[in-house]
């Protein structure tokens, strides 16, 4: 018995010694292989564990996956398990460690940010503000292919007080255009959603006058019809004639779905690459040091020029000190490679790639963690 | 012995003439279940009533542990709840969970109405395949087309929820629209707080659910309707009824109440349905107006669309108060259908 025991353990120890070996080996020549394609500046530091693990938001479930993949194309042999459980889900599995970091649509709240500090062995938890994805307002008005609106006529829109396509308020701004003399169908999200929150959030920060109702993650406008999911939001939009609804970039993008611009007072924004990322180069850090809890109602009361300011913005949660070193390499090297080589093809999974401004504080932050 | 003398005479077409053909035969003698009093009982015996007991007893300690753990949960939200549970029907606010505005009406008001119109549709169709695969078809037809039928039920009804927004909604528009239009001095076809043309609608949820509950009440009712005795349906053909006037004077009255039960089996289902009426419904924010073109949340579908974001035990306590009502109500749908079925037996 003992003897065969020990034949296992010596065949498990070779194979891990294997093992390492050839994943350590692959890892330079996969490290060098970038750096002589020339895809990224910055070097890849691939240290500590193989195998992190992150639970949380699902809103940015498809940027921690192209995340993920390009980690392990720049560092062989590393992979992230993400578990889309949700924001609350997963900040309450980071303060059980029971994952690495958490992700999370909203920063810390304040009974939060003790428990996270016990996590990390008395230092604080720091929210980093990673992955930004735009949120449409995906209309459906046969003959209307430019749309304009604002914080407050949408806020009208969803609490009921607009009702029809040919609004003077929506004339107002919308002139040239022949607005038809039809109902206006609202679409909001109806499960539970990071999305519902933000846009609520950003018309109680654009346009306090006109939403009471608040924010929170389950719709409470009180006009319009709920469909389930991203999916169901569009399904609703592309069935229903004078809809308008809000919903992600990408599966807007996708059902070819028209979307609206907005005027927050400097002229009509449309959604693009360009005018996200200059809302997310505009945005501002609550306080002034490594944790970057964003100021959002700043972001989106913004009335800059060219700058589209409604979006989900979803942090990272990670411990600033109290990681094993072993697992506070791999943290630090999963951040480093997502904020740099990560972000070239985010655009394409309906992100918006951060611009260099903020990269910069971010890494300097990433940096930071011991 | 007069009785006997009566079988030659009665009308066929007669409603009751199926009982007149049956009763001459006497019930035989119920079983005793303890045939063995006093004798040696062995130790197989006893393990195997050892077994039955405990399995008995389990399924009612699992039903009370399930009831006690709503309660349990239930109970904590409920004391933070600003609005009255029965009759508040607005939207949930369960953000700041010290004040929470939670209450069932119109869970209540859409999970009755969408599982009745279901029950509707389904019912006369699942009673006509039953007769038909039990009397009219050929026999070699019969045994595929039922497997057919229960095929129904092995569709999983996430499949079910997409056909029925993506496939069969816009199939249905044009009809709901005309419905919509020409009969809206119908509380059934008013309109309602979800758009027609969009589909996600309780008339679409209840066609859907219809199909879905239609395989449930068929094999229930095929069951029965094939037990009823070869000598009836003999006899009533040799009094020179039609295949019809047999259906109607032996097997309809013979397996009435395996049909209703059947149908009560499908109202459970219809009751708990989850993920199809998500899909299906759209969310709304006004009240429920008792028409078809609304939308609207089944007790379930509340539940499913927010369970993901649960991070409070008095925010899902909130929404297990409303699974504690949709417990007790299925327990009442089939306490009725067992006190239905019984009734009608013991006639």
């Amino acid at each position: 018995m003992t003897l065969s025991a020990t034949a296992i353990a010596a065949l498990t120890l070779t194979a891990c010694g294997s093992d390492k070996n050839s994943s350590s080996s692959s890892s330079s020549a996969s490290g060098s292989g970038t750096s002589a394609a020339g895809t990224a500046s910055a070097k890849a530091d691939c240290g500590g564990k193989n195998s992190l693990t992150a639970e949380g938001s699902t809103a940015q479930q498809n940027a921690i996956a192209e995340f993920n993949k390009v980690w392990g194309q720049v560092c062989s042999g590393k992979t992230l398990a993400y578990n889309p459980t949700g924001s609350g889900a997963g900040v309450d599995q980071f303060i059980a460690k029971q994952v690495d970091f958490a992700g999370s649509d909203s920063a810390l709240k304040d009974d939060q940010v003790q428990k996270a500090a016990a996590r990390c062995g008395g230092n604080p938890a720091w929210n980093l503000p990673m992955v930004f994805g735009p949120v449409a307002m995906a209309y459906n008005i046969d003959g209307v292919d430019k749309l304009v609106v604002n914080a407050d006529v949408l806020a009208k829109i969803f609490q009921g007080q607009i009702t029809k396509w040919n609004d003077p308020a929506i004339a107002a701004l919308n002139s040239g255009t022949n607005l038809p003399d039809a109902d206006i169908k609202p679409v909001y999200r109806s499960d539970s959603s990071g999305t519902t929150d933000n846009f609520q959030k950003y018309l109680a920060a654009a346009a306090p006058q006109s939403w009471t109702k608040g924010a929170g993650k389950e719709f409470q406008g009180g006009a319009g019809e709920g469909a389930q999911k991203s999916s169901g939001v569009v399904q609703a939009i592309q069935a229903t004639p004078g809809s308008i609804g809000y919903v992600e970039k990408s599966p807007a993008a996708a059902a070819g779905l028209k979307n609206a611009e907005i005027d927050s007072g400097a002229g009509a924004v449309a959604l693009t690459d360009d005018s996200t990322k200059a809302a997310v180069a505009a945005a501002k850090v609550k306080g002034d040091g490594m944790d970057l809890t964003l100021d959002l109602a700043a972001l989106y009361a913004s009335k800059e020029a060219g700058s589209y300011p409604l979006m989900l913005a979803t942090y990272e949660i990670v411990c600033s000190k109290g990681y094993d070193a072993d697992t506070a390499a791999a943290v630090k090297s999963f951040l480093t490679v997502s904020a740099n080589q990560g972000q070239a093809n985010l655009s394409a999974a309906g992100y918006v790639p951060l611009p260099d401004s903020f990269k910069e504080r971010l890494l300097k932050s990433v940096d930071a963690i011991a | 012995m007069t009785d006997r003398l009566d079988v030659t005479t009665p009308n066929p077409a007669d409603a009751g003439s199926g009982e007149v053909l049956a009763s001459p035969f006497p019930e035989p003698e119920p079983i005793s279940t303890n045939p063995s009093k006093g004798a040696k009982v062995g130790l197989g015996d006893k393990i195997f009533r050892g077994l039955a007991e405990g399995a008995g007893i389990l399924i009612v300690v699992i039903i009370a542990a399930i009831g006690v753990f709503l309660l349990w949960r239930a109970i904590p939200a409920l004391a933070r709840n600003k609005e009255n549970f029965f009759l508040f029907g607005g939207n949930w606010v369960t953000t700041d969970t010290s004040a929470m505005h939670f209450g069932i009406l119109d869970l209540l008001q859409v999970t009755v109405f969408v599982s009745v119109f279901a029950l509707v549709l389904a019912m006369p169709v699942a009673l006509g395949i039953a007769t038909f695969l039990t009397q009219y078809s050929p026999r070699r037809l019969s045994g595929p087309l039922g497997y057919m039928v229960d095929l129904l039920a092995a569709v999983p009804s996430i499949v079910y929820g997409v056909w029925g927004l993506y496939v069969l909604a816009p199939v249905l528009k044009p009809f709901a629209l005309w419905l919509n239009k020409n009969l809206d001095w119908l509380f059934l076809f008013k309109t309602g707080n979800a758009s027609v043309a969009g589909g996600g609608t309780i008339f679409t949820a209840g066609i859907v659910l219809a199909v879905m509950i239609l395989p449930i009440i068929t094999a229930v009712t095929r069951e029965v309707f094939v037990q009823t005795p070869r000598g009836q349906i003999e006899a009533a053909l040799a009094l020179g009824a039609t295949r019809w006037e047999v259906v109607r004077t032996t097997v309809l009255p013979f397996g009435l109440s395996g049909y209703i039960s059947g149908a009560m089996l499908g109202l459970g289902r219809a009751l708990g349905e989850t993920i199809a009426l998500l899909i299906v419904l759209r969310g709304t924010q006004k009240a429920f107006s008792w028409t078809l073109f609304d939308g609207g949340y089944t007790f379930a579908s509340k539940i499913a669309a927010t369970a993901s974001e649960f991070n409070d035990q008095y925010k899902a306590g909130a929404y297990i108060a409303a699974g504690l009502v949709l417990f007790i109500l299925t327990f009442v749908v089939n306490s009725l259908a067992r006190a239905a079925v019984a009734g009608r037996g013991a006639k």
